[in-house]
C-alpha cells in the first residue's frame, strides 16, 4: 500500500515479516509490535531472554579535539566523569529547560563520543547539536551506519557469550566494549530498556540479519524469543524508564520528570542550565509520580487525573504490568500532591476510577548484575 | 483463517449470527489478533438498546482500548459472563465461546448491510 511504502524500514524488516510479526507505524517506522504475543514476550524477557530490533534508534558521533566540550555543552550529565568505554544516560535540553531528547552518551575515546538517540528525534537532535557546535569538533549523523539489536534478560549474557570472544562478564552495567559478534565488528554495551540485564549491540546494517538469526539460534537452548515494541513498552514502564513523547518532551524539564540525577548543575555551563537553576530556586510546580489502579480500568496516556474531584494532572503512560499483576502508570501531579500513598482518580472514558500513588520503580530485578 | 459462513461481518470487525430474532454478536479473529492480549471487555447491560454502527462497548488489550460497534440494532438480551472473568478467552475463541452479547433484533433487514464470510475474508486480506 502507498501509505506503508512511505514508512521507514530497518535492515531487519524482511526478517520480521518472515517471522510473522505484527507490524505497526511507530513514529514513521514500520516496526514489529509483537511476534508470539506481547505478554509472552514480556515474560520471556523477565525469565530468559528476548531479542529486539531497535535499529530505528539514531546514532550521532561527535569527534575532534573539543568533542568532550561540545558534548558537555549540549547535555545535562557530566561528560568529564565518563571514562573511555563508559556510557551514561543524559538529556539534550532547550534553553528553557525542556527536553529535545533523552539520550545515551558513550565515550569511545577522549576525542570521540557516540550518542544513541530516539528514532523520531534523530534529525532534530543532530541539528540541535550542530547549531551549538562552536568548538573544534565534528558532528556526524551516523544512523545509516548502524543497526542496533538489544538482547535482554537473565540469559542474555550466556547467549551472547557463545558468539563473541569478548569477556561479557567483565563489561559492567553502563559500560561497553568494541569487539566482534559472530565475526563482525560490534559495539557491545551493557545497557537496555527493560529493567533486566542485557546488551545493546551496534553493528553494520548489512550484518544485522545474519546476527539476528545467529543470536536466535544461539539462544534457542535458553528459550530466547524475538520481541516487539509492545513488550519493550511494558518492560520499560515496569522498570520506570522514561519514554520521549510521554514522560518527557519539550515542555517537561528533567527535574519534573524525576531525572534530577542526570542533571549535573555544578559541572559548568550547558544548554538549559539557567532555566533549571531557576526552577530549582523557585521550586517545581509539578512532578512525575507512579500510580497503581485500585478500581477496574487502565489509566492510559493522556487521561486526566483528579484529586478530590478536581482536575489535577495527566497520565503519561499506563498499562497492565504483566510481571506485577496490576495496572500501573505514571502521571504528572502538582508538586504538593506528588507524594506516594495519595488517593487519586483516573478518568477512564469519562468515569473516575480509583488509583493510588506508589513508589517507583514498580519493578526491580532480583538478580542485579 | 477461515471465517464461518453462518454469520455476517462488519468493516469494524464484528460478527453477528442470527437465529430467529436473536443475533449473537462477537469480534472476529482478525480483530482479536490486531488487538493483542485482551485484558478487559466492557459490554452493555441486559436490556440496553443498541443501534447498528453505534458503540456496543469496548475491548481493552495490553496496548490499547478499542470501541466495539454493534452490527445490528435491538435490545441486549444476554451478556457473555465468561468474559468478565477470563477476557483472554476472546483471544482464544472469538468466533465461538467468547461471543459478547445476544441482541433481540429490531430491524432484521439491517443484516443485508453486512458482509458475507467470503467478502469479509477478502476485506481483511486486502487490509493486511
Amino acid at each position: 500500500m502507498a501509505e506503508a511504502a512511505a514508512l521507514k524500514r530497518t535492515p531487519l524488516h524482511a526478517v520480521h515479516r518472515s517471522l510473522g510479526a505484527k507490524m505497526v507505524d511507530f513514529g514513521g517506522w514500520d516496526m514489529p509490535v509483537q511476534y508470539s504475543g506481547l505478554l509472552d514476550e514480556h515474560h520471556v524477557v523477565r525469565r530468559a531472554a528476548g531479542l529486539f530490533d531497535v535499529s530505528h534508534m539514531g546514532e550521532i558521533e561527535i569527534r575532534g579535539r573539543e568533542a568532550a566540550r561540545l558534548t558537555d555543552a549540549v547535555t545535562t550529565n557530566a561528560v568529564a566523569k565518563l571514562k573511555i568505554g563508559q556510557a551514561h544516560y543524559s538529556g539534550l535540553l532547550y534553553e528553557h529547560g525542556g527536553f529535545v531528547d533523552d539520550i545515551l552518551v558513550h565515550k569511545v575515546a577522549d576525542d570521540h563520543f557516540f550518542l544513541c538517540v530516539n528514532a523520531s528525534n534523530q534529525e532534530k537532535d543532530f541539528e540541535h547539536i550542530r547549531a551549538a557546535n562552536h568548538y573544534d569538533a565534528q558532528v556526524e549523523f551516523a544512523s545509516d551506519r548502524y543497526a542496533q539489536l538489544a538482547i535482554q534478560g537473565p540469559k542474555a549474557l550466556a547467549i551472547l557469550q557463545k558468539l563473541t570472544p569478548v569477556d561479557l562478564g567483565a563489561i559492567r552495567y553502563y559500560w561497553f566494549t568494541d569487539g566482534t559478534v559472530s565475526g563482525t565488528p560490534a559495539r557491545i554495551a551493557r545497557t537496555g530498556y527493560t529493567g533486566e540485564d542485557g546488551f545493546e549491540i551496534y553493528v553494520a546494517p548489512a550484518e544485522a540479519a545474519r546476527l539476528w538469526n545467529e543470536i536466535l539460534e544461539a539462544g534457542r537452548e535458553f528459550g530466547i524469543k524475538p520481541c516487539g515494541l509492545g513488550a519493550r513498552n511494558t518492560l520499560r514502564l515496569e522498570a520506570t524508564m522514561a519514554l520521549y513523547g510521554h514522560e518527557i518532551h519539550a515542555s517537561i524539564s528533567p527535574l519534573e520528570a524525576n531525572l534530577g540525577w542526570i542533571v549535573k548543575i555544578d559541572k559548568g555551563e550547558f544548554t538549559g542550565r539557567a532555566a533549571l537553576q531557576k526552577q530549582k530556586a523557585s521550586g517545581l510546580r509539578r512532578k512525575l509520580v507512579g500510580f497503581e489502579m485500585r478500581g477496574r480500568g487502565i489509566g492510559r496516556d493522556g487521561y486526566e487525573v483528579r484529586i478530590d474531584g478536581v482536575p489535577s494532572g495527566w497520565v503519561t503512560s499506563g498499562s497492565p504490568a504483566p510481571s506485577l499483576n496490576k495496572n500501573i502508570g505514571l502521571c504528572y501531579l502538582p508538586i504538593e500532591q506528588a507524594h506516594t500513598g495519595r488517593a487519586i482518580e483516573v478518568m477512564v472514558r469519562n468515569q473516575p476510577v480509583e488509583a493510588l500513588t506508589v513508589e517507583t520503580p514498580f519493578y526491580k530485578r532480583v538478580n542485579p548484575s | 483463517m477461515t471465517y464461518p459462513d453462518d454469520r455476517r461481518y462488519t468493516k469494524e470487525h464484528e460478527w453477528v449470527r442470527v437465529e430467529g430474532d436473536i443475533g449473537t454478536v462477537g469480534i472476529t479473529d482478525h480483530a482479536q489478533h490486531e488487538l493483542g492480549d485482551i485484558v478487559y471487555v466492557d459490554t452493555p447491560k441486559i436490556g440496553a438498546r443498541v443501534d447498528q454502527g453505534k458503540s456496543l462497548g469496548s475491548v481493552e488489550s495490553v496496548k490499547a482500548v478499542s470501541e466495539i460497534y454493534s452490527p445490528v440494532s435491538g435490545e441486549v438480551t444476554e451478556v457473555n459472563g465468561i468474559l468478565a472473568q477470563s477476557p483472554e478467552k476472546l483471544n482464544q475463541d472469538p468466533h465461538g465461546a467468547a461471543w459478547l452479547v445476544k441482541i433481540r433484533l429490531s430491524a432484521a433487514a439491517e443484516i443485508t448491510n453486512l458482509m458475507s464470510a467470503a467478502d469479509y475474508q477478502s476485506y481483511v486480506g486486502a487490509e493486511s
